[in-house]
C-alpha cells in the first residue's frame, strides 16, 4: 500500500491548521514593537503587558466570564431537552430538539443582527446578560450533540433493571445515568465555552460598545495598529483550547464523543 | 415513588422538563428572525433605530444592483470555499477515521483547537503570512523563487485561503460521525476486485456518503456566506460581502432595517443553493441505488 501519500497528505492539512500558530507564535515573541516573523531578539515582554495591563486583562476577564455563562445556559437547555427526547421520544420534544440544532444551519452573521435586533425590541440592548443568552443559544447545538450521543449509548435494560430491582427515579439518574453521561456533558460544555470565548460577530453586535470582550478587542486594535500583544494572547488562546480539548480527549473517547461508533482497538 | 408515580410523570414530566429549552430556544432562536422579518419592513427614523411600518423601501434598495452584486461575491467565494473545503476535508475526514486511535485522538484535538480559534485571529495571523514584511513571501524570496517580497493581502487569495481555514475544521467535525460509521468491509470488497485505494474512494465511499456529504457541504456554504471578519479584513473592496454591508449598515450607518432586508436577501440565497446541493445529494443517490 502507499502509505507515503497518505502521510503526506495528512500532514499537509495539519501544516496548513498549524501554519498560523507558529506565525503567532514567532510574532509573540519579538524585542520590539514590530510584527516580524522570524522574530528580531527574543522577549515575553508582551506575554507580561497581556497580564499586568487592564487594558487587555479586563476584556479577557469579560469574555471569560461571558464563556462561563454561556457554556452553562447551552447545557441547561441541551441536558433536559435530549433527556426527553430520549426518555419519551414524544413529537412535541423532538420538535424542540430540531429547533435546537439549527442555530448553527444560519449565517453567523444573520444571527448575530438577530440578536441586536431582538435585544432592542426587548429595550436590553448593550446589557452584558444577552450577550451570555444569545451566545448560550446560538452554542446549544454542541452539548445537545455530545449529550444526545450521551443518551444512545446508554444501555436501556441496565435502566430498567435498575429501576425493576427497586431503584427510586433519583438513584437511578445518580447511579447509573449520570456516570455514563458526565464526559459527553463535560465535552459539550467545553465546546461551548471555548467557542463562546473567542466568537465575534454576535458579540460585536450586542455588546461591542458597552462590554468589551477579548476578541472585539482585538479586532478594534487591529485597525488602530499591530502590537505583538495580540499574538502572545492568540497564542495563549490556542493553547488553552488545545488544552481543554486535550483534557476531554483524555479522561473520555473523543472519537466517540464526536460521533464515532465503539471501536474494539 | 411508586410505579404509579413513574406513569403519571409521563404527563407532566415531559412538558416540565422542555419548558425551559423551549422557552429559551422560541424567544432567543425563533424570536430573532421573526424581528429580522418585521424590522426589515419597518421604516427607519433618525433619532430612534426604527419605526413600525410596513414598507418595501428597504428590499428595494437591497435589490439594487449594487447590493446584487455583493451577493454574487459572497455566494461565489462561498461556494469556493465550501468546494475546497469538500476536496480536502473529505479525503482527509476517510484517513483520519482509519489512523489507530492514538493519532486520530491527537488529529481531533487539533481540529477541534482550529475550530474554536477567532475568527479575529485566523485573520489576523493569514494577514501577517502573507504580508511582504513577514510573510511567506520571504521564505520563497530566500529559496530564491521569488525576486522580491510581495503582499498578498488584501486580496481574493488571502480571503479564500483564510475561509477554508475556519470553514476545514467545521467540515471535518460534520463528515466525521458518518465516515467513521462506514463499513470497512465495503472498501476492502472494492479492493479485493482490484480497485486502487483512490478508485475505491471515488465509486463506493464517495456515492454511499453522498446524502451525508450534501448535508455537510450545505452546512459549511452556509457557515462561509455568514463570515464577516475575513472578507472584511483580508478583503479588498471587491471582495467586500454581504455580510460586511449588513455590518455596515447595522452598526456605522445605524439602518437597521436595511440590514435586516439584506439579511432577508442572504438568508433566502443561503436556503436556495443548500436546497440545491441537499437535492443534488438525494438525486444521485436514488439513481445509484
Amino acid at each position: 500500500m502507499r502509505v507515503w501519500w497518505r502521510r503526506a497528505f495528512m500532514g499537509l492539512v495539519a501544516l496548513y491548521l498549524l501554519l498560523p500558530i507558529v506565525v503567532i507564535a514567532g510574532v509573540s515573541l519579538n524585542a520590539k514593537k514590530v510584527l516580524f516573523f522570524p522574530p528580531q531578539g527574543v522577549s515575553l515582554r508582551w506575554y507580561e503587558e497581556f497580564f499586568t495591563s487592564s487594558d487587555w486583562s479586563a476584556p479577557a476577564v469579560r469574555s471569560l466570564i461571558v464563556a462561563v455563562l454561556a457554556g452553562l445556559i447551552a447545557v441547561s437547555i441541551a441536558l433536559p431537552l435530549a433527556y426527553a427526547v430520549w426518555r419519551w421520544g414524544t413529537r412535541w420534544a423532538r420538535a424542540v430538539m430540531l429547533l435546537g440544532l439549527a442555530p448553527f444551519a444560519l449565517p453567523p452573521v444573520v444571527t448575530a443582527l438577530g440578536a441586536l435586533v431582538l435585544w432592542i425590541v426587548l429595550r436590553s440592548f448593550g446589557q452584558p446578560y444577552s450577550v451570555v443568552l444569545s451566545h448560550g443559544v446560538f452554542l446549544v447545538t454542541l452539548p445537545l450533540a455530545t449529550i444526545t450521543l450521551g443518551f444512545a449509548s446508554l444501555n436501556r435494560e441496565v435502566v430498567e433493571a435498575a429501576v425493576t430491582m427497586g431503584a427510586t427515579p433519583g438513584t437511578v439518574a445518580r447511579t447509573v445515568v449520570w456516570p455514563n453521561l458526565r464526559p459527553y456533558v463535560l465535552a459539550g460544555y467545553i465546546f461551548a465555552f471555548v467557542l463562546s470565548l473567542n466568537e465575534y460577530i454576535i458579540a460585536y453586535m450586542t455588546v461591542g460598545f458597552t462590554f468589551e470582550t477579548l476578541p472585539v478587542k482585538i479586532f478594534n486594535s487591529l485597525r488602530y495598529g499591530y502590537s505583538p500583544v495580540m499574538a502572545a494572547i492568540s497564542l495563549l488562546f490556542f493553547l488553552v483550547a488545545t488544552a481543554l480539548f486535550a483534557v476531554v480527549g483524555r479522561v473520555g473517547d473523543l472519537p466517540r464523543l464526536l460521533g464515532a461508533e465503539a471501536r474494539s482497538d | 415513588m411508586t410505579p404509579d408515580g413513574a406513569s403519571s410523570r409521563r404527563g407532566v414530566g415531559p412538558n416540565l422538563l422542555l419548558a425551559w429549552p423551549a422557552l429559551a430556544l422560541f424567544v432567543l432562536f425563533v424570536g430573532p428572525l421573526v424581528v429580522i422579518l418585521a424590522v426589515s419592513l419597518f421604516r427607519r427614523v433618525q433619532s430612534a433605530f426604527f419605526e413600525p411600518a410596513v414598507v418595501l423601501d428597504n428590499y428595494a434598495r437591497a435589490l439594487e444592483p449594487f447590493y446584487l452584486e455583493r451577493l454574487w461575491v459572497t455566494v461565489a467565494i462561498a461556494s469556493g470555499a465550501a468546494l475546497v473545503c469538500l476536496v480536502i476535508g473529505l479525503p482527509f475526514t476517510y484517513l483520519l477515521a482509519r489512523l489507530p486511535r492514538r493519532r486520530q485522538v491527537k488529529y481531533l484535538v487539533l481540529v477541534l483547537a482550529s475550530l474554536s480559534l477567532s475568527e479575529v485571529i485566523v485573520a489576523f495571523s493569514w494577514s501577517l503570512m502573507l504580508s511582504r514584511t513577514s510573510g511567506a513571501s520571504n521564505a520563497l524570496v530566500w529559496l530564491g523563487l521569488l525576486p522580491s517580497p510581495q503582499a498578498w493581502s488584501p486580496g481574493l487569495a488571502a480571503v479564500l485561503l483564510a475561509l477554508v481555514f475556519i470553514a476545514l475544521p467545521l467540515t471535518v467535525l460534520t463528515f466525521y460521525p458518518p465516515v467513521s460509521r462506514l463499513n470497512p468491509e465495503l472498501v476492502e470488497a472494492a479492493a479485493t476486485l482490484g480497485a486502487s485505494p483512490l478508485r475505491a474512494f471515488m465509486t463506493v465511499v464517495v456515492p454511499v456518503l453522498r446524502r451525508a456529504v450534501a448535508g455537510g457541504l450545505a452546512l459549511v456554504f452556509i457557515f462561509v456566506l455568514g463570515a464577516y471578519v475575513i472578507p472584511q479584513s483580508l478583503g479588498r473592496p471587491a471582495q467586500w460581502t454581504l455580510p460586511v454591508q449588513i455590518t455596515d449598515q447595522a452598526i456605522l450607518k445605524s439602518n437597521l432595517p436595511l440590514a435586516a432586508a439584506l439579511a432577508v436577501v442572504l438568508l433566502a440565497a443561503g436556503a436556495a443553493v443548500s436546497i440545491a446541493i441537499l437535492a443534488f445529494g438525494l438525486k444521485r443517490q436514488r439513481s445509484e441505488a
